[in-house]
Parts: structure tokens; sequence; C-alpha cells
């Protein structure tokens, strides 16, 4: 277990009914709320890396979860480079994890 | 009137902006998130409302009172989603839209008056195995757990150095997750040192000191165990944190062989202080601090006559210093007067907060040591995936001290985050294994002309599509 939403029947803040929403990562559904980010939903669904890094290959989700580390970039409706933490999650949003093929040695693809 | 600007809506910008009106002055307020309150503040949006989410905050209703007011002032412009992206020329450039959009909206402001309260972000310093998933710096998962109700992990553990460590695990706890301790890296006796000295100055403090305390007596009412003279020295998992190892650490961080033992978490939340967001008071022209802060005098100006400066920015003080510093700088840049019978209670304030801050700061200065935990492989830039052996190699066979040429040949700090993240550990790195032991040159890694990402096309786009905003009442 990993992160996850904080259930709402436990939750000191006692939270309203909130409205729920589909998106689709790498074209499988996934369920979240209206209002979340597209980190939020990740996340909340277990989700923990999205990215692989250029030169390792390493596995990268969020780190600073307020725009700062640039770690959590995803593709959304086919725009690249958009940081999962700072927008919202909108029904319907086509999110597909960046994957660049690993540099070689020299820097080459 | 010509209006003043405000750039930043987090306590010290909100402060500002709110007492920039009550002397007339009408205020343009901007923010990059799509809500107000910065990261203080931070909070769900309106479509996750809830009954008690002032459980979660501190300050929750001073934050709703400023919020209304302004947003219900005709003569403030709340501009939200606002991505200043230039300071240049007496202009303030603005991209306004969704974060990272493809399609904004260009505008360009007069900056005539201007008060930055941009803030700070969490500093992080390096680990074996930090860039594991898993692994967030203590203010993410502090913005997961208030903005998002998400939480980081079901085992955590919390380490650096600083009071922030402490509200970060409560709000973990307050989420659902087991906080396995709060590990910081300062010593008891240096910080008893610092507490205790001169302790007639935490007498003007007392709710600070309360504050904290009521943290400490929180975590005992939690179990969770805050132990000094701690770090978090490695972190191991395959693909995402499965444990860490956490030793006792000497005065200068430098771990004690021997000490480690390994601890199972699922996730792992760093801060180790904070760095200031500098870019736009650097692009304006402001003079920095020997601290790397933005000077300013008794009116919160800084060295540009129109531009004033609060919060964060000017040293990490915290909420109350912030809320200060914006209040007198919004009254002053507002056109408000320095001896006003108001401003004589905020100043004397001010200096009250701001000896608490330096005392914090000296209890919780990093280790000159820490580095001694690193590997040759570990991460340092995470973004270009540059490792601490190539950082010392570079420094030492070139023998080169000026960090412009060190980076190009690295690329340490040339990522997609811009040097925000590891800038000042590259600096830090580099400078020792130079032959003086310092980098050269005046160019810091705190300077950035594009301030926030922006789109090659929208940049196209901008000479035929730019709103001047003038002429804005």
């Amino acid at each position: 277990m990993t992160a996850r939403l904080v259930p709402e029947a436990n939750d000191p803040i006692a939270p309203r009914a909130a409205t729920p929403i589909t998106i689709t990562v790498n074209g499988e559904p996934v369920d979240g709320v209206l209002g979340q980010t597209l980190a939020g939903v990740l996340l909340a669904s277990d989700i923990l890396a999205w990215r692989s890094t250029s030169f390792g290959d390493r596995p990268r989700g969020a780190f600073c979860g307020i725009g700062v580390c640039f770690d959590c970039l995803v593709i959304v409706n086919g725009q690249r480079d958009v940081r999962a933490c700072q927008r919202r999650a909108a029904s319907g949003d086509a999110v597909v994890f960046h994957r660049d093929a690993p540099l070689g040695p020299s820097g080459d693809r | 009137m010509d209006q003043l600007i405000v750039i930043g809506a987090g306590p010290a910008g909100l402060a500002a902006a709110v007492s920039a009106r009550a002397v007339g002055r009408p205020v343009v307020l901007f923010d990059s998130s799509d809500y107000l309150g910065g990261q203080y503040w931070r909070h769900l949006p309106p479509e996750r409302p809830a009954r008690r989410e002032s459980v979660l905050h501190h300050g929750w209703e001073r934050f709703q009172s400023m919020r209304e007011q302004l947003e219900a002032d005709p003569r403030c412009e709340v501009v939200t989603g606002a991505h200043v992206w230039a300071i240049d020329h007496g202009r303030i450039h603005v991209m306004v839209g969704e974060a990272d959009g493809t399609d904004r909206e260009a505008r360009v402001y007069d900056a005539g008056a201007v008060v930055l309260a941009t803030g700070a972000f969490d500093r992080a310093l390096p680990i074996p195995g930090w860039d594991l998933p898993g692994v967030f710096t203590a203010g993410g998962a502090q913005a997961l757990a208030k903005g998002e109700r998400v939480r980081v992990g079901e085992r955590v553990v919390v380490a650096g150095t600083g009071p922030f460590l402490l509200p970060v695990a409560a709000s973990l706890v307050r989420s659902g997750s087991t906080v396995v301790g709060v590990y910081e890296a300062s010593r008891a006796s240096r910080l008893v040192r610092h507490w205790t000295a001169r302790p007639w100055e935490l007498l003007a403090t007392p709710h600070k000191v309360l504050e904290l305390a009521g943290y400490a007596s929180s975590h005992i009412g939690h179990r969770i165990p805050y132990v000094t003279g701690h770090a978090v020295t490695a972190i191991e998992g395959r693909d995402r944190v499965e444990s860490v190892t956490i030793s006792a650490v000497d005065g200068s961080w430098r771990p004690i062989a021997g000490s480690e033992r390994s601890v199972a978490v699922d996730a792992v939340c760093l801060g180790h202080g904070f760095t200031p967001r500098l870019e736009l008071a650097i692009a304006a022209g402001c003079r920095l601090s020997a601290e790397r802060f933005v000077e300013v005098d008794d009116e919160q100006r800084t060295s540009v006559a129109s531009v004033f400066a609060a919060g964060e920015i000017t040293g990490i003080g915290g909420v109350d210093l912030a809320l200060v510093e914006g209040a007198l700088a919004g009254h002053l840049a507002a056109g408000g007067r320095l001896h006003d019978p108001a401003v004589r209670m905020l100043r004397l304030r001010r200096g009250v907060l701001r000896q608490f801050a330096r005392r914090l700061a000296r209890a919780h200065a990093i280790g000159e040591n820490w580095t001694t935990w690193l590997t040759d492989e570990t991460i340092v830039c995470r973004c270009e995936e540059v490792s601490f052996a190539s950082l010392c190699s570079a420094a030492t066979t070139t023998r080169s001290s000026g960090l412009r040429s060190l980076k190009l040949l690295t690329r340490a700090g040339l990522g997609a985050c811009q040097g925000r993240v590891c800038g000042r550990t590259v600096e830090g790195i580099l400078g020792a294994r130079t032959p003086q032991g310092r980098l050269s040159g005046p160019r810091t890694t705190d300077r950035r002309p594009i301030a926030a990402p922006i789109r090659l096309g929208e940049l196209a786009r901008q000479g035929e599509r730019t709103t001047s905003t003038k002429q804005r009442p």
C-alpha cells in the first residue's frame, strides 16, 4: 500500500460529496473527483511514477508537489510537458506517460 | 492613482493587498495558482467542499476574511492562473491561463509600484535513493495532504531540519498515515543552545513557542518519536521506496559509523529548510543580501525604489512575519506613511519576529559535512541525472571556479527545473572543490530570466496578441 485518498468517512475535515470524474491513463480508465490535480488522481489511484528519465530510464512521479521540480511531467490530451501537480483534471482527459527512449552513452537516442 | 501590483497571494501578498486597499490604492494581485492562499493556506478547491477544513490550518479565519475582502473589492483585480514570467525594462509579462497551457492570454503591465511576495519552496538535500518514487519534499507531502487529501504513504518517515517538519508530521497523521518518526539532523545541544540564548526575546513571542510546544505534545499524543541528531542517510527500494537507513550524525551532520539502522517505510518526506523564489526580484534589479535574500529597508523597500518585497523572499520567517511584512509593504508601497500609529506596532512586531527567525536559522543551519552521506552514484541534479562523482570530477579535473562553465560541462542545473531543486547544492559541492574553495563570478543559480515556463508557440504569438493593461482602472 502506498499513496491513497483519505477515506471520506474517516476524514476529520468532514468532506461533502465530491463529483466523480473519469480520465484515461495510457488508455485505461482511472476514476477521480472534480477538483483534483492530475497528480492527485494518479496518486490516489496508487500510481506513484509516471515518467522515466532520459539517461537512467528511472521512474519518477511527484516530488515537490508545488510546481517547482518538474519531475511530474505528463502528456495530457497531446500536450507534452505538463506538470501533473499543477493541472486540474477534467473528465475525459487523456493522460499518457512520458517515456523517452533512453539516451545512449554519447547522448544519442 | 496608479495601481499597485502585488505578485504572490500567500500570506505576505494577501496582507500587502489588504493594507494597500486600506489606504485607497487600486491593486492588481497575481498568483500562479488557481486559488489564493499560497503554500501556507493551500486548500481544497471549491469543487470539494468540506465542513471542517479549518482543522488542517492555522489562521484559517484570517485567510478567509482577507480573501473575501479582496474578492469583493471592485478596486482589487485578483488574477489567478497568472504566471509572471518576466520583468523587463519596467514591464511585467504575465501568461494567464492553466498551468503549462498552450493557449494562454499574454498580458503586459507597467511596473509602476510593485510588491514582490513570491515566497519560498522546500530545500531537500540529496540522499542516496532520493530520486525513488515515494520520496517527497516535506512541503509536497503537506500540499498533497491539504490541497488533495492524498496521503503520500502508510508508513512515512519525516527527516531533515527545522520546525516545519512538525506541522508536516501532524498533517500526515491527520491524513491517516503512520509517521514512524521525525528525524531532526541538528543535535539537541545545538537546539538547546540557540533556544535558550537570550531567553527574554522569547517573552515577546509566546504564541510561537506555544505553537511549537503544541506540535511537540501532539506528537507525544500520537506517539511519534521526535529524534534529534539523526538523519535519513540512504533510501532503498527497487522502483519505489521500501526502506530507509537512519543514522546518528555529529554536529557537522557526518553520519556516525555503526549507528545505522534500517526502517521499513513506503514514503519519505524531506525538508532541509527553504529556498526563496528570487527570479523576479533579480529580474527587477533588486539587490540581494549576503545570505541571498532580497535586501529591504525599514519600509520593506528593495534597492529599486518602486519595488517592495515581503515574506520569505526577504528571509525565512514563517507566516506571522510574512503577514506583518506584507502589511507594511502594502501600506508603504501604496503611499501610506511610515509614522502612522498602526505602522509603529507592525514595525515593533516585525523586529521581534525577525529575532525569532534568526534563532531558528541558527538552530537549524545545514551541517557542513552532510555530503559525507552521499555515494559516488547519488544523483544530485535530478533533471539531468548528474551524479555526485561527476560533479566532483568536473571541479577537480578542470580546476575551474566558474559556475557557468562547470554547469555547461556537467549539465547540472540545466534541466527542466532550471536548478530550482539542486542549484544551491550544486554551488556548494562545486565551490568546496575549486582551488579557491569557492566559486568565482557574480552569477548564481538563482538567476532565471524566464521565471516561469512558457511555450515557444506562446512566445511567438505574444507580439500579435498581447493585451496591454496599462490603462486598466
